[in-house]
């Protein structure tokens, strides 16, 4: 390499006018936060969506306040579902853990001063917010929420109003808020790789980028091929809606005793296309958290990650077979029993590299002095979950087992926990270990821990005994199943799981305040409060405009360098020089 | 430091800091939108194969003449906007603003005569009752298919044509260089390529077999 490659950076000058600084920003840190809030405020609309679900399974001819007539209908519940879905996929999963932390930490922890295109990564965040807005707009347009889940299973979602309330305007916001959340996702995910590639400061090869780095760099992989297919999807399916055409719509439809005009259309063709993209998504929600999971176990055990390189090639194998696999979603669909052995051969080989990776993080845990800080509290929860959520996936995977289990409550207790509460925690894990670094206070500790357990416990309360409520046969989407005798038995599980989820729900209060109150009142959290040895820790708390104050890092070892014998600190920064480091030996 | 001595700590040649194709981020960047795009497309030119394969009778209206001969003369007016649009990257690498923004107006109006053709084709199928919900020849899906493949490519290549207008005022005025022309460049050869897949699928294809 011949010439230094930071010295070409221009000076980077803060913006001074509020908007430019705060709304309109094109750094990375303000997006990432940005995104982070976005997030936040869906994940807390979500949360009351699932409480009402949860509140009408148990009490289902309740009267409430805020429901014109009353009492929930079917239709509403439907929508409630949809909405929960919906928000809940594209607008916490894919957005905290991506959008939020990625934006912020990615070009730190590389050593980059921004993302390679801070306009572009400022269009991907006002994109996504105006995808918010239409989606949220769908509760107020005459008919209300879509009906047709988050996956939209079209001729449901194809036909407009004839087939329910919601599936006139409400379903059309859906299409373009979902259409936009593409195009904003793909945007990003080509700013993320970009910057991965380009931006990394000198030293910093690919096997000393940190796990989460490689956690985001495959997602945006993942995002750039996904979210194509599944924007193809949209467009054919709002012109099936409001152009007329018959992409997903058979001949000889009868809905409402009213023969549909459309024909020659195949609803399993939108099948594909969505899961094609569907499991994917599953995985751009999960792989930054297992990159969290890597650092922060790493960061509080004071060792270096178990087996590095093949954590890293674990990611890229569960991204590449990531692809191959959508058809496990259809097995209900009438699909040849070849395709779908097929199909459940490879879903069953993403155990292999998922098996590496919880190996190997149980192998970081072993002999480690291990500090049980909150975010390794979230961080080993985030094990925990994904391990007892992930083996109910090798169930699944086989068709003949998911032809009994696909409808019941046995695969909603199986996404969950693996791809909702598992990347939920990666989350909160995140928002504990860098909360110091973005906002340079520490978040309360012990308020931390209370959450911890509230919600550790709380998930499972929920979602293990859901999974006994599906074998037992207990219908997913029915908004109400007292009326069956098989189903009406399963009412004492589902009381038990609604007050697990009111209690879990509101122990969320407890985040929330810890988080708003130590912005302000939390003690100073200095540059380095973890002893961690990622570049993120080597500069200010927040870092300033150009992440490094015009002094940028250059890399000499490895991410993971704890507890290396004979030195007098258990942590050896990445940009320390091998001079700097020799001082730090023991005498 | 010098530099031997960093030699000797970086230990791959994709070490960062320098790219690894030692192409810049904006062209990284429009390759890796290229990757996205296309997949855009194949996902509808799949969609396209999957109804046509379970429709019996799909229409095959094009006559050899005028369909197919409108459609083969679009072909080349667009294959030969990227040869002059090669040529205008080509000049602008010399440093020669002036044959560059030729190139560059020469490009965009192929690209502005490919739109207009296109569009009287459509007009034409128009008028002959083809519409996105219904044709003449049964099928309804045929229109579907023809209006949204060539829909979304035409407005491909509206997009670029105003791309290429704004790169070609911009070099001019020696707002932008070279790499800038040749990025540009890179979408619009992807946009005739995407065209290469089109025209034998909904065209070709559907050629009257009489």
């Amino acid at each position: 390499m011949s010439s230094h490659a930071h010295t070409g950076h221009a000076v980077v000058i803060e913006p001074s006018g509020f908007i430019r600084k705060y709304i309109f920003s094109v750094d990375h840190k303000v997006i990432g936060i940005q995104y982070f809030l976005l997030a936040l405020t869906a994940v807390c609309v979500g949360i009351v969506l699932s409480l009402l679900m949860r509140f009408h399974l148990v009490y289902p001819g309740a009267h409430l306040p805020f429901v014109s007539g009353g009492i929930l209908t079917p239709e509403q519940y439907l929508a409630l579902v949809t909405m929960h879905g919906t928000i809940m996929v594209f607008f916490v999963l894919t957005t905290a853990p991506q959008g939020g932390f990625g934006n912020y930490f990615l070009p730190i922890q590389i050593g980059a001063p921004d993302m390679a295109f801070p306009r572009l990564n400022m269009l991907s965040f006002w994109v996504t917010f105006l995808a918010f807005v239409a989606i949220l707009a769908a509760f107020v347009v005459p008919g209300g929420a879509p009906i047709s889940g988050w996956t939209g299973y079209t001729p449901l979602s194809g036909m407009g109003e004839v087939t329910g309330p919601g599936e006139g305007w409400g379903q059309t916001l859906w299409i373009i808020s979902i259409s936009l959340f593409c195009l904003a996702s793909l945007l990003g995910a080509l700013n993320f790789i970009a910057t991965t590639i380009d931006l990394r400061a000198p030293g910093m090869t690919l096997f000393r980028m940190p796990l989460t780095v490689w956690g985001w760099f495959v997602t945006a992989i993942l995002g750039l091929l996904a979210f194509g297919v599944l924007l193809a999807g949209g467009i054919l399916l709002l012109l099936d809606r409001s152009a007329g055409t018959s992409f997903f719509l058979p001949a000889g439809l009868v809905v409402n005793d009213q023969l549909q005009p459309h024909s020659g259309g195949s609803p399993l063709l939108w099948q594909h296309l969505f899961w094609f993209f569907g499991h994917p998504e599953v995985y751009i929600a999960i792989l930054p958290g297992m990159g969290v999971a890597s650092h922060v176990l790493s960061t509080f055990a004071r060792k270096p990650v178990f087996g590095y390189r093949a954590m890293a090639m674990a990611i890229c194998a569960i991204g590449f077979l990531g692809f191959m696999v959508w058809g496990h979603h259809m097995f209900l669909s009438g699909m040849s029993p070849y395709s779908g052995f097929t199909f459940s051969v490879l879903t069953m080989s993403i155990g292999v590299p998922s098996a590496i990776k919880t190996f190997n993080w149980i192998g970081t845990l072993w002999g480690g002095k291990i500090q049980f800080k909150s975010p390794m509290l979230f961080a080993l929860g985030f094990v925990s979950l994904f391990v007892s959520g992930g083996l109910s996936g090798l169930f699944l995977a086989q068709p003949a087992v998911d032809n009994m289990l696909h409808a019941t409550y046995y695969v909603v207790a199986h996404f969950h926990l693996v791809m909702g509460v598992a990347a939920i925690f990666g989350i909160f894990a995140a928002t504990y270990f860098w909360f110091p670094k973005m906002f340079s206070r520490m978040m309360s500790e012990p308020l931390a821990k209370l959450h911890f357990w509230f919600t550790f416990v709380g998930a499972y309360c929920i979602f293990m005994p859901m999974h006994f409520v599906g074998i037992a046969g207990g219908i997913r989407r029915y908004a109400d199943s007292t009326g069956t005798t098989y189903a009406a038995v399963l009412q004492p599980l589902h009381m038990f799981m609604t007050y697990a989820a009111f209690i879990t729900g509101a122990a969320q209060l407890i985040f929330l305040f810890n988080f708003f109150w130590s912005l302000k009142h939390g003690a100073i959290a200095g540059k380095n409060p973890w002893n961690a040895t990622t570049l993120e820790w080597i500069t200010d708390s927040p870092p300033p405009i150009d992440n490094f104050g015009g002094h940028y890092p250059s890399v000499y070892r490895g991410p993971y360098e704890f507890s290396v014998p004979g030195y007098q600190q258990d942590f050896i920064p990445q940009n320390l020089t091998p001079e700097q480091a020799a001082q730090l030996k023991l005498k | 430091m010098s530099d031997a001595e960093f030699e000797g700590i970086v230990e791959s040649p994709w070490s960062g800091g320098a790219s690894p194709f030692a192409i810049n981020s904006k062209k990284l960047g429009m390759w890796l939108f290229i990757v996205s795009d296309s997949l855009t497309f194949s996902a509808l030119l799949v969609s396209y194969a999957y109804v046509r394969l379970e429709t019996p009778n799909w229409p095959r209206p094009f006559e050899i003449w005028p369909a197919i001969a409108k459609s083969s003369f679009m072909t080349f007016v667009l294959l030969s906007s990227s040869l002059t649009m090669v040529l205008g990257v080509n000049a602008a690498f010399q440093g020669d603003r002036k044959k560059t923004v030729r190139y560059l107006i020469a490009t965009i109006i192929c690209g502005i005569a490919f739109v207009l053709i296109h569009a009287t084709e459509w007009v034409t199928l128009f008028g002959e009752g083809v519409t996105p919900w219904g044709n003449p020849w049964g099928v309804p899906l045929f229109g579907g298919t023809f209006f949204g493949l060539t829909g979304l490519h035409m407005l491909h290549v509206t997009i670029g044509v105003v791309y290429l207008a704004i790169i070609a005022w911009g070099f001019g005025k020696g707002k932008y260089t070279a790499e800038h022309v040749e990025v540009s460049g890179l979408y619009w050869h992807f946009v005739d390529l995407v065209w290469m897949f089109i025209f034998p699928m909904v065209y070709l294809l559907s050629v009257n077999p009489k």
